[in-house]
């Protein structure tokens, strides 16, 4: 049975989803329920008193691993004192550490990002950090202790695909931890395409959400996701032919 | 953590089950992939891989050409001592053997360089057998301050030392290291270094990983192939130079690949490793390590080393003489190993150059 | 006395401990997250706090993120 096991929970979907940006949180069982999904992320915000909003908790499925992130970290003081506070919340000990200095592209701050993800691996964290597909990055955060590495396929909320394929493939060539795709997947056949390189996982948040029929499109990157990492283990069939060539490399071993 | 602990993760049974069951099918698919686990890696190594050679070859040539261009560097080893104190089976130098053993003075050491810089030749690598007391870290320190003045790369193949004395000899001038686990296996290994410091398997097979953590910019490690099976030598010796890629990313990490040669001290073992299985060796290793550099010494042939430079070589010797002093008196001592490809640097140069390859002198200088 | 509440000036016009106050402002209190005074606090001491003059205090809840 092919798992994909992080921090000592096996979890059978390779898809993670996220709860932001849905037109009613009331969507979100029925997507939990066609994605297949077992991990999906929240957010900590302060409570805003003069416009009362419901609770998304409410409508999260019980069994879910909850992810909360730590958006709105500019820094890595912020981003352990939100992890710190969501723990305290009692919602385990998963973390997802967005570090965002930069308000321009909402790229990832890897210096930051590693400093965050020592002190909280340090205290027991499961950490699931995001980041750029920086290969060195991604080597200290498995020297710090990181559970998983979050590389982005393209910037935050863009959709645009798997922008940074080269990237990701070196990352999951060289890192030992699960590469797990964040941000920038638009289409279901770029999250297959992901997990046919060889991604533990890809999380969804936009694509799903921005849907015309959330609950549809989550099914179909649930399928996706699931296709793509057949495809992996299948082992993709040779793509280039080697054989024929007019002039023999080894034709001097059989004289 | 260490080598060590990857080593002891593959056991002979998993070795062989990988050797038997590899498909003709695998093969193919490993052969168009574009990264190589070192599962895969074993595999091109296996029995079955061997009809398909040709792809390989094909493979390790295209790899080859985009990575490093038709260029190919030329050095030469310079011995500046033979002293041993090691007793090892298979060597020409070892203590056993009686004959008048010779390390170069100063003077010696100038003339050689003279001599060797005179060919062209810009990197150059020193040897040394295993004799601390007489040509130990001071005495290297002082022939590469002479040879510093001659060429622009100093590498040194002598015995495995602390990670100190490594750094010693870098500030001294030298940045580059080879040192040869000659096998794998610690059984093998402890028989066939009879005695002396060379025995201490964990410490030679460390050493690399020492010379690492020194900052030693280029770091070349190899299996003397034949003393063991090569398959399972071969093995380690791509997984010990992926170990340290991986962890020394700011390292450039080579293989060698020398096969026994007849010296004139008894070679007990008896595993040939043909031309063909070096072939296997060099493209497996080059479809596994695209980057990696690989020397080729005249212990090969001329005819072959012809050849091995369309299959994965980055590096080549030249003008080699294995005795101490051989540079400047060719009548001198009898070698480490017999030289089987007698060809002087201008010769070797005017081979590769019909190759269709440039030979070059000097690919780094620190500065 | 005058406490602040997620940034902004709150008043408390007779003594209550932070459970009391929190319930008068109408919350859920299962699901927030209460940092006082910069230190993260546990429901079961909600009740053991009795709020002072100029205490600072974070009221979190989760929202949607990806
Ligand atoms: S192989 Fe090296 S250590 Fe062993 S006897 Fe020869 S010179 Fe000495």
């Amino acid at each position: 049975m092919d798992q994909l096991v992080i921090g000592g929970r096996s979890l059978q979907s390779r898809l993670f989803i996220g709860t932001g940006k849905y037109s009613a949180d009331t969507l979100i069982p029925e997507v939990v329920k066609k994605s297949g999904s077992e991990v999906i992320t929240v957010a900590l915000r302060r409570i805003d008193f003069n416009s009362p909003t419901g609770n998304v908790m409410d409508h999260i499925p019980s069994g879910m691993q909850l992810l909360p992130n730590t958006s709105g970290a500019r820094n890595a003081q912020e981003a352990i004192r939100i992890a710190r506070l969501a723990k305290a919340a009692g919602c385990g000990n998963w973390i997802k550490i967005e570090v965002i200095s930069d308000n321009k592209y909402l790229l990832p701050d890897g210096y930051e990002t590693i400093k965050a993800t020592e002190v909280l691996a340090g205290e027991g964290f499961v950490v699931l950090p995001y980041i750029s597909p920086d290969l060195m990055v991604a080597k200290q955060l498995v020297e710090v202790g990181a559970a998983a590495v979050m590389p982005l396929g393209a910037p935050i909320g863009s959709n645009r695909g798997l922008k940074t394929k080269e990237l990701l493939r070196i990352l999951i060539e060289e890192i030992a931890l699960p590469v797990i795709v964040d941000a920038g997947i638009g289409k279901p056949s770029d999250a297959c395409e992901a997990m046919e390189m060889g991604a533990a996982a890809c999380l969804l948040n936009t694509a799903i959400a921005s849907a015309n029929q959330p609950e549809l499109m989550a099914e179909a990157f649930g399928m996706a996701v699931a296709a793509g990492r057949k495809a992996y283990l299948a082992g993709l069939g040779r793509s280039e032919k080697y054989a024929s060539s007019s002039s023999p490399l080894t034709g001097f071993l059989h004289n | 953590m260490s080598f060590y602990d990857e080593y002891l993760q593959y056991s002979n049974a998993d070795m062989e089950e990988v050797f038997q069951h590899t498909t003709s099918a695998d093969i193919e698919r490993i052969i168009g992939k574009d990264r190589l686990t070192p599962r895969d890696f074993l595999a091109l190594l296996s029995p079955k891989a061997e009809d398909y050679l040709e792809w390989m070859a094909q493979k390790a040539n295209q790899l080859t050409v985009q990575n490093f261009g038709r260029v190919i560097l030329l050095y030469t080893p310079m011995y500046l001592s033979d002293y041993c104190t090691n007793k090892c089976t298979y060597c020409g130098f070892n203590v056993t053997n009686a004959f008048t053993r010779k390390q170069l003075t100063m003077e010696e050491v100038e003339k050689e360089a003279q001599t060797v810089a005179a060919s062209g030749i810009q990197h150059i690598l020193i040897l040394t057998g295993d004799a601390p007391a007489i040509a130990g870290v001071p005495y290297m320190k002082e022939c590469v301050a002479i040879l510093k003045r001659y060429f622009s790369s100093i590498a040194i193949e002598v015995y495995a030392m602390e990670e100190e004395e490594y750094a010693q000899l870098m500030e001294a001038g030298v940045e580059s290291m080879t040192m040869y686990q000659e096998t794998y296996n610690p059984i093998l290994y402890d028989r066939l270094h009879v005695k002396g410091p060379k025995k201490d398997y964990r410490y030679r097979l460390d050493a690399p990983e020492r010379a690492c953590k020194a900052g030693m910019r280029a770091v070349n490690i190899g299996a003397l192939l034949g003393l063991d099976d090569w398959r399972r030598d071969g093995f380690f010796t791509g997984l010990h130079a992926n170990y340290l890629q991986n962890k020394y990313p700011g390292v450039e990490v080579s293989i060698s690949l020398p096969r026994i040669r007849p010296t004139m001290g008894n070679c007990e073992t008896g595993n040939s490793v043909n031309d063909k299985s070096i072939v296997q060796f060099m493209t497996a290793f080059r479809l596994f390590m695209p980057r990696a550099g690989m020397p080729l010494s005249t212990r090969e042939n001329a005819e072959f080393r012809n050849h091995a430079i369309k299959l994965g070589i980055t590096k080549m010797s030249a003008g080699v003489q294995t005795a101490v002093g051989g540079h400047i008196d060719s009548q001198e001592n009898s070698g480490q190993f017999a030289v089987s490809d007698t060809r002087n640097v201008k010769e070797m140069s005017d081979a590769i150059l019909q190759l269709g390859y440039q030979p070059v002198f000097k690919d780094w200088q620190a500065i | 006395m005058e406490v602040v509440l997620n940034g902004t000036v709150a008043n408390v016009d007779k003594e209550m401990n932070l459970w009391e106050f929190l319930l008068s402002k109408e919350l859920d209190l299962e699901t927030i997250i209460v940092e006082y005074n910069e230190v993260i606090v546990k429901k079961q001491e909600w009740n053991m706090i009795i709020l002072q003059d100029k205490d600072r205090l974070e009221v979190l809840k989760f929202v949607g993120g990806g």
